[in-house]
């Protein structure tokens, strides 16, 4: 009893004033980070207050946090197109440690094949509620299945020769694929942005909690992003193929030798890393109801950075990255300008990586072991 | 496929060996002295030499890329930042940008008469190189404690952040109205380089140019070489092959990594403040994020790691993008009696050209002798030696 409970008594750990204010940082600095600009910006509306509209030429100032609430609403369902893009990175990455920079013209692919099929459908302005829940709902599975089918081929062409090759190699045939699918959304629709029917009405507010309004936009982003990421968890956790891909993605070779046929398993990856793009190339032709060839670079480069920022090949990570992004990015649009916004979204970044090198929700690679 | 590849692995060791040991040197000194003669065969301002200045200076980004990912292993896609201090520190200090600035150094003929700051081109190199160390050791103190992606996509921020603020310059005032950039306008009218002896650089006349841009190639070329086979460069690979190991036997990890980073930003800056000077503005649009994956590309063509397969790569690139795309594909279609321009394929024709490259040869064109080692003669010896100890 006596030599069960004694415990050896360790030396107190001397106090290093510096180790003190890095464990410190370590543990707060991320949370102080993250929270800064919207409690800056809240206290600043509360205090300042803010113009909201005019009336009789006087503006209207209010003191409250329902700008705030818009800034976040917003940036939430933002977020949900980038959280479903980088998806598709971090699966990608995870299994086979490529960063797939054609990722994000796939889902460009998406926008374009979205829009040019409910035109052939004959959706538009004047469909009623029915046909477009079926014609957009026909539309999501056509421009899923196009851009899963699309993210395959790329695999095989350009990925899949260069298995065993020096570990750079695919990133620059990623790239080679980048701009051979940039030039074919040139040709399709032109070197300008071009507008497409707002046929959700997107803009139009469904209902309003405590002066935020909720447009139908942002219910149609979260709609479409929360069943398919749950899916896509359950798809991983719960079924023979997604233990496969879990397997593949610790270990290839001893995955291998388990009888897991990894070039399908890797397959599998791309083909659900591209549909995800898909959905969320409907999503967004949607909700910004213009589309360009060049919307996919941009928003792969948010995308990547979501899904590093959340932990790169952890899913729940690149959804909480993608979230936090489209949040920063709206504040950063509605306060400092847009044009500043990338910085901003990239100074995040950086603050991040210091704090916490390994994302927020910490890695799931080989590497990570 | 194997036997042909085999075969041709046969015909290249036989050559190899029928070759005289000091072939390969020979090989670079008719290499250098046809880039010197070069000028001579074509007219004194051709489209041929204008691409052939864009493509070595790209290829001395290539060399500076090189070193930080070749050599230390640290992917950095955020090349483009240095390309646009470079330029920036030309615009800053050749052109009259700061208007309300009287410095002049070393500078004769009009330069020497206007408003702003106009220093010596050879100073402006100077200085373009200091500012990238400085920036290259910046950007790399986040980094050092990342690994692997992480430092990728730090460096693609760093490059993201300095493309933002060169757009954005113009609303952010250094005092005396004067802003820091010119934004998408650009910083016009900047100085051309100035030599006693050679005069003033002008468009017309493009051999003074190609000779100044060949000699930062081969400096910054000598500079490489003598840096691989020196300490710092072997502690480079052994920190790129294995961290741990390097680490433990001594190598200080934060200066070596440091050093690379500033060495190989500093090329960056001189061959950007050459490309300012040479576009004869500085505009923010040029540094886009594109830009560093181009000259990453280079460097992976050429073959990660290798001096000449960087060099190869810059120019191979740079004569794709300035010479065959634009100049010699262009009139193709309507020669075959079709009605489109090549440059609305252009990036098309890039990006298959690079999928086509790095499949037909996934190690580079000129690999690094050690990973053809590692690739090639290596493995096999250790096939061997396995075969040997499992047989009884």
């Amino acid at each position: 009893m006596e030599a069960s409970s004694f415990t050896p008594r360790l030396p107190a750990p001397a106090v290093r004033p510096l180790a003190a204010i890095r464990r410190v940082t370590g543990r707060w600095g991320l949370l102080v980070a993250l929270a800064a600009l919207p409690v800056y910006y809240g206290i600043r509306d509360l205090t300042h207050g803010y113009a909201a509209g005019a009336i009789h030429g006087h503006a209207l100032i209010h003191h409250d946090l329902s700008r705030l609430g818009v800034n976040v609403v917003e940036g939430l369902s933002n977020g949900a197109i980038w959280a479903l893009i980088a998806i598709g990175y971090t699966l990608v990455y995870g299994i086979i440690e490529l960063i797939n920079f054609a990722h994000g013209d796939v889902f460009m692919i998406g926008s374009f094949t979205a829009a040019g099929f409910w035109g052939t459908l004959g959706l538009g302005l004047a469909t009623g509620p029915l046909g477009l829940v079926v014609g957009l709902i026909a539309t999501l599975i056509v421009s899923m299945l196009v851009c899963g089918s699309l993210n395959v081929l790329i695999e095989r062409v350009a990925y899949r020769p260069l298995r065993g090759a020096p570990k750079l190699a695919p990133l620059i045939t990623a790239v080679g694929f980048s701009f051979i699918l940039q030039n074919v959304g040139l040709l399709w629709l032109g070197g300008s942005p071009q507008g497409v029917n707002d046929l959700v009405h997107q803009s139009q507010t469904v209902f309003t909690i405590s002066g935020v309004p909720i447009q139908r936009g942002y219910l149609l982003a979260l709609l479409v992003m929360i069943p398919l990421v749950l899916g896509l968890a359950w798809f991983i956790t719960n079924t023979r193929p997604g233990r496969a891909m879990r397997a593949t993605a610790q270990d290839p070779e001893a995955a291998r030798l388990m009888g897991i046929d990894v070039n399908r398993t890797i397959s599998l990856t791309f083909l659900l890393g591209g549909m995800l793009a898909g959905a969320a190339g409907l999503v967004y032709a949607l909700y910004e109801t213009n589309i360009w060839y060049f919307q996919g670079f941009e928003a792969g480069l948010i995308a990547f950075t979501a899904a590093v920022m959340g932990g790169i090949g952890n899913v729940r990570g690149a959804v909480l990255g993608g979230l936090i992004i489209g949040v920063i990015q709206s504040l950063s649009d509605s306060r400092m300008g847009p044009q500043w916004t990338e910085a901003v979204v990239f100074g995040y970044l950086i603050v991040i990586m210091i704090l916490r090198p390994r994302g927020l929700l910490g890695e799931e690679t080989r590497e990570a072991g | 496929m194997s036997e042909l590849a085999a075969q041709l692995r046969e015909w290249r060791e036989a050559i190899g060996a029928r070759l005289p040991p000091w072939w390969s040197r020979g090989l670079a000194a008719t290499a250098i002295f046809i880039g010197i003669v070069l000028p001579f065969f074509f007219s004194q301002n051709s489209g041929f030499m204008n691409a052939t200045i864009i493509a070595v200076a790209f290829a001395v980004m290539s060399l500076g890329l090189n070193v930080v990912v070749g050599f230390a292993g640290l992917l950095d896609l955020g090349y483009v930042a240095f390309y646009a201090l470079g330029a920036y520190a030309l615009g800053w200090f050749g052109s009259s940008f700061f208007f309300q600035a009287h410095v002049h150094v070393g500078v004769s003929g009009v330069a020497a008469t206007e408003i702003g700051v106009h220093l010596n081109f050879v100073l402006i190199l100077i200085a373009a190189a200091a500012i990238c160390a400085i920036a290259g050791m910046l950007i790399g103190l986040p980094t050092l404690r990342l690994r692997g992606d992480y430092i990728a996509i730090v460096t693609l921020a760093f490059g993201e952040i300095i493309d933002r603020v060169a757009v954005n310059g113009q609303s952010v005032h250094v005092g005396g109205g004067m802003t820091l950039t010119a934004g998408n306008l650009g910083i016009s009218a900047v100085d051309s380089p100035s030599f006693p002896g050679i005069g003033q650089f002008n468009l017309l006349d493009l051999r003074p140019w190609y000779w100044l841009i060949l000699a930062i190639l081969f400096v910054v070329l000598f500079v490489n070489l003598r840096l691989r086979d020196s300490r710092l460069g072997r502690a480079w690979v052994a920190l790129r092959e294995d961290e741990v190991a390097a680490v433990s036997m001594g190598i200080p990890s934060v200066r070596t990594k440091l050093s690379a980073y500033a060495i190989g930003a500093m090329f960056g800056g001189m061959s950007g403040a050459f490309l300012g000077t040479y576009y004869t503005e500085v505009n923010a649009g040029q540094f886009q994020f594109g830009f560093s994956i181009f000259i990453l590309a280079m460097v992976i063509i050429g073959g990660l790691g290798s001096i000449w397969g960087a060099v190869v790569g810059g120019l191979l690139l740079g004569y794709i993008n300035n010479y065959l795309i634009p100049d010699v594909l262009n009139d193709l279609p309507s020669k075959l009696g079709l009605n489109f321009s090549t440059t609305t394929i252009e990036y098309g024709i890039f990006g298959f050209l690079l999928v086509l490259v790095m499949v037909l040869r996934p190690q580079g064109l000129i690999p690094e002798r050690r990973r053809r080692m590692e690739m090639t003669a290596e493995i096999a010896a250790e096939d061997a030696q396995l075969v040997e100890s499992t047989v009884p």
